[in-house]
């Protein structure tokens, strides 16, 4: 992935490995988001995570399945997401980050869902088919869990005491996570110029304007650091994804083609 | 936590039928509970509305009251509307 920079990518070089991130972001956030299953803070809150979870683990499979049609190498969605290793995952480094508190949880849920909805608005209208059929059925989930990040984000930051400063804690040590959505490298310029996916830096300015009114009604300072972290996109992922496959793939890896 | 209210869960499962019980939930207000209702209830394709009530606003009957309100004198087959014969094309009633 490193000799991107050097070389322009191809056409489908570039799609598959856009297609890995996408897929990517969804698989991981999801299995992050499970790790909640049965230890939500309530019962209605655990049952929405793990729908949330649900809708991310459908989207990834799409993307996912596409990708590997888009190799032509035979790879299923299965063999992408069991048999890679760490570093030819493309995923955000913000959606691997630890679940830590449920402020933790809800301040990294709610950059996320605010990004992936504009950035799938945008895929809706992709001159690529299956990448406008996929994104068209994938925006309607996440319309819904962007609405409701929002709003926990607003009752938690504007709650008491403690639930403020554990939200004002969130939002600051996730902040340097979030650069990395709208600073496009060589493989979104090209598919932009080819109308597959939507102007990445554009979604930065909507997203902060989005992320912006919620902070605020909920009573949260916007931070202001400017240093992004980097490189999850291309590969280079921090200790924490190698735990995260480590638990995912173990199944496969011990077992090589169990089924259920 | 545990103080959150409990509501009361109305799904319509269709245009033209009515809303009907199917659980509850807590939730701290109703904006939630609908959010809870959407996430505990409506996941496959059950329904195209959803009604949310808090559980204290049912006035509900006493299970004293059973003879007055339900045991009627049955003497009265004029009260039964079994004479009719329904159309096959109605559904739903």
């Amino acid at each position: 992935m490193t000799n991107a920079v050097q070389t322009p990518p191809t056409g489908s070089e570039s799609l598959f490995a856009y297609l890995l991130r996408l897929g990517d972001n969804a698989l991981i956030l999801g299995q992050r988001l499970a790790e909640w299953c049965g230890k939500g803070p309530m019962f209605e809150e655990d049952m929405a995570l793990s729908n949330t979870a649900l809708d991310l683990l459908g989207q990834a499979r799409q993307w996912l399945t596409y990708a590997g049609d888009v190799e032509g190498q035979g790879r299923d969605e299965d063999a992408l997401a069991f048999l890679r290793d760490v570093q030819n995952f493309h995923n955000l480094l913000l959606v691997e980050r630890p679940n830590g508190d449920y402020a933790t949880t809800m301040v990294r849920q709610f950059y996320f869902d605010a990004w992936h909805v504009l950035l799938l608005q945008g895929l809706c209208t992709s001159s690529d088919s299956r990448m406008a059929e996929i994104a068209r059925t994938a925006v309607k989930e996440v319309t819904y869990h962007v609405r409701r990040s929002s709003d926990l984000v607003v009752r938690l930051g504007d709650g008491t005491s403690e639930s403020h400063r554990r939200m004002q804690a969130a939002v600051d040590e996730l902040w340097p996570f979030t650069g990395e959505m709208w600073t496009p490298d060589a493989y979104e310029v090209r598919l932009c110029e080819q109308r597959i996916i939507p102007d990445v830096a554009a979604v930065g300015p909507s997203w902060l304007t989005h992320v912006t009114d919620v902070l605020k009604n909920a009573t949260l300072t916007v931070p202001t650091a400017t240093w992004m972290h980097k490189g999850g996109k291309q590969g280079q992922h921090t200790e924490h994804l190698g735990y995260i496959l480590a638990e995912m793939q173990f199944l496969q890896r011990a077992y090589p083609g169990a089924k259920w | 936590m545990n103080e959150w209210p409990l509501w009361e869960v109305f799904i319509r499962s269709q245009h033209g039928l009515a809303h009907k019980h199917v659980g509850s939930l807590h939730a701290p207000d109703a904006e939630m509970a609908i959010n809870h209702a959407r996430d505990v209830y409506t996941r496959r394709n059950e329904g195209v509305s959803i009604w949310v009530v808090k559980a204290s606003d049912i006035v509900a009957s006493s299970p004293g009251d059973k003879e007055p309100l339900f045991e009627p004198a049955n003497n009265k087959v004029y009260r039964h509307p079994t004479f009719f014969p329904m159309p096959k094309e109605v559904k739903n009633l």
